[in-house]
């Protein structure tokens, strides 16, 4: 934990974030949807820390709620990626041969595919929605914590844990997931920080295109798309969602650069 | 031969899993066309002829071996709204996103080349934070915002240009550049980070072999060992992360161009998105991913042939 830079930062940033995004909760400084035509597009000051929009709506309160679709997208979808991705990577790990290379093949055609692309494919079929950007990130995240878990099962399953377990009768699931997974959770939860990362900037890239999250959930990537217009006007509006994304983004790397450096140094 | 071999049948495995997806997405999925084309009063009659007409009635492998079959042909359909054979659309828009991309990637090495092998060189306590923290934030910024703001300072604060647009090369060369250099460098941004990263670890991973002690040991001094010896061997696996980066870059532009108003791909697709053209969608998912993937089997296969000791796997 000393002089971990990264973890210490990243924690702090995650922290902050989360504790902003729970307030948000219970307590917004204004309305983040009520608009007020009279206080439109006022600069930040003391009423409006960060300004108001060209509803006159507080940014701040919108930031705020914003923060909620972003925690919301991010944890559902690496979710989804977490769940999937490990039981594919554990299979193909743990039993190699033929499995081992249709399941590979298939991420790996996955991860040649950018994110971004598949996501929009599929709302184009499914529908625009805050379910299908969560589900079409969330798919596109299984490849990286299929590969990671798979490298860690292809290690472990040679140790004589496994092997004893094995003599004691124990079966492949068991092995699988109560022997093995603890002692390789620790390169996954790293994978769960980067694509919380991956999954906040999709998301704010297709509500930006007005292809993710619809109106009335906010969105930082949206707010982005409406203050465009306006940035001679009201530029704090094109600069604090910004830094809402790149903050949090920022923060889930910093914390899984650390995670990987404190598991490295904990393992010598 | 066996690598090349290798490499080829994952390339063609992974076009099969992607025609895959994009038929049972696009052709399966939506529903019978049929009906939403005759209406709900067709008789029986008529919606049979009309499936019939259309190759509907055929069992879903037989349709999906004929529509591979149109799309080897180079037919990647037509679009509903323009009523023109999707490459045509797509032919058009090509040169924006080209220009684009190779801008982007033309930026991200001439930056993160020199700054990669910089950065391994200064790689002591302060050094190291300040690259690993701008890299960071270069790899945590949304290209769009980037986007925004720079438009917000050369157009709007400094006023150097009016951004969006686009001026194509043969109208004007040097307006063209114009209008595709801030663009490039929104979508550059975090390539250069990974490549600024990615050279750092592989100059510091060849420094501790024995060449280079050797290189040493005959007197030379650190700029030729670095020059002669080192350089060399890192810049190579920089190759493995160019097809990364060309994804990226393609994906970038798609949301870049929405900022910048510059008519490429990624404006054709999102408005096709938005006019509900699914059969434009389609020919461009499948133009735009068979694009990417020949795109990264070219750099195994340069990979290789530029370092023959690689093996598969």
């Amino acid at each position: 934990m000393k002089k971990n830079f990264n973890l210490i930062f990243g924690l702090s940033v995650i922290i902050f974030l989360f504790v902003f995004m729970f307030i948000s909760l219970f307590h917004t400084p204004y309305s983040p949807t009520e608009m007020n035509i009279r206080e439109r597009m006022q600069p930040p000051s003391a009423e409006h820390i960060f300004g108001t929009d060209q509803f006159g709506r507080d940014i701040l309160s919108r930031v705020m709620e914003g923060s909620q679709t972003a925690f919301f997208v991010g944890f559902v979808a690496v979710s989804i990626g977490l769940i999937f991705g490990t039981f594919l990577g554990a299979v193909s790990g743990y039993f190699g041969g033929i499995t081992d290379e249709i399941i590979m093949r298939i991420m790996d055609a996955m991860l040649a595919f950018p994110v971004i692309l598949f996501a929009l494919m599929f709302v184009s079929v499914f529908g625009v929605g805050i379910k299908n950007t969560i589900i079409a990130i969330g798919i596109m995240s299984v490849p990286s914590f299929a590969r990671i878990t798979r490298s860690g099962y292809i290690q472990h399953k040679q140790f004589d844990y496994v092997k004893s377990a094995k003599a004691m009768g124990a079966g492949p699931l068991r092995i699988m997931f109560l022997h093995i997974l603890p002692n390789v959770i620790s390169p996954i939860i790293v994978a769960a920080s980067m694509g919380f990362s991956t999954a906040v900037l999709s998301e704010a890239g297709l509500s930006y295109l007005g292809l993710g999250v619809l109106p009335p959930s906010p969105s930082w990537g949206r707010m982005l798309n409406e203050s465009q217009i306006y940035i001679s006007k009201a530029p704090w509006f094109a600069i604090i969602p910004g830094i809402f994304i790149t903050l949090t983004v920022l923060g889930f790397n910093f914390f899984g650069d650390g995670l990987r450096e404190y598991a490295d140094n904990t393992e010598k | 031969m066996y690598y090349y071999l290798r490499k080829f049948i994952a390339m063609f495995f992974t076009i099969i899993i992607v025609t895959l997806i994009t038929f049972f997405s696009f052709e399966i999925i939506p529903g019978d066309p049929v009906l939403s084309k005759l209406g709900i009063d067709a008789d029986e009659a008529q919606i049979a002829s009309l499936r019939a007409e259309l190759g509907l009635d055929m069992p879903i492998p037989v349709r999906y071996i004929k529509w591979v079959g149109n799309i080897l042909k180079g037919d990647l359909g037509e679009s509903v709204r323009f009523s023109l054979p999707v490459y045509d659309l797509i032919k058009t828009r090509l040169p924006v996103t080209f220009s684009l991309m190779i801008i982007s990637i033309l930026i991200t090495l001439a930056v993160g080349i020199p700054l990669g092998i910089l950065s391994a060189k200064y790689n002591n306590r302060i050094g190291g934070f300040f690259i690993n923290f701008i890299t960071q934030i270069f790899l945590a910024i949304p290209s769009f915002w980037v986007g925004i703001m720079l438009i917000m300072i050369f157009g709007v604060i400094l006023k150097w240009f009016s951004p969006g647009g686009y001026v194509s090369w043969s109208e004007n060369p040097a307006e063209s550049i114009k209008s595709v250099i801030l663009p490039s460098v929104a979508i550059a941004l975090p390539n250069i980070a990974i490549v600024i990263r990615y050279l750092k670890n592989s100059v510091l991973e060849q420094m501790k072999k024995d060449y280079v002690r050797m290189a040493y040991s005959k007197g030379l001094n650190s700029f030729r060992v670095m020059k002669n010896h080192v350089i060399r061997n890192a810049v190579i696996p920089v190759i493995t992360v160019l097809g990364m980066i060309i994804s990226s870059v393609l994906a970038g532009s798609l949301i870049v161009e929405q900022v910048f108003t510059l008519p490429g791909i990624g404006r054709l697709l999102i408005s096709a998105i938005g006019n509900r053209d699914l059969p434009l969608v389609e020919g461009m998912i499948l133009y735009i991913s068979f694009t990417v993937l020949f795109i990264n089997f070219i750099i195994d296969i340069l990979y290789k042939f530029i370092d023959p000791r690689i093996k598969y796997d």
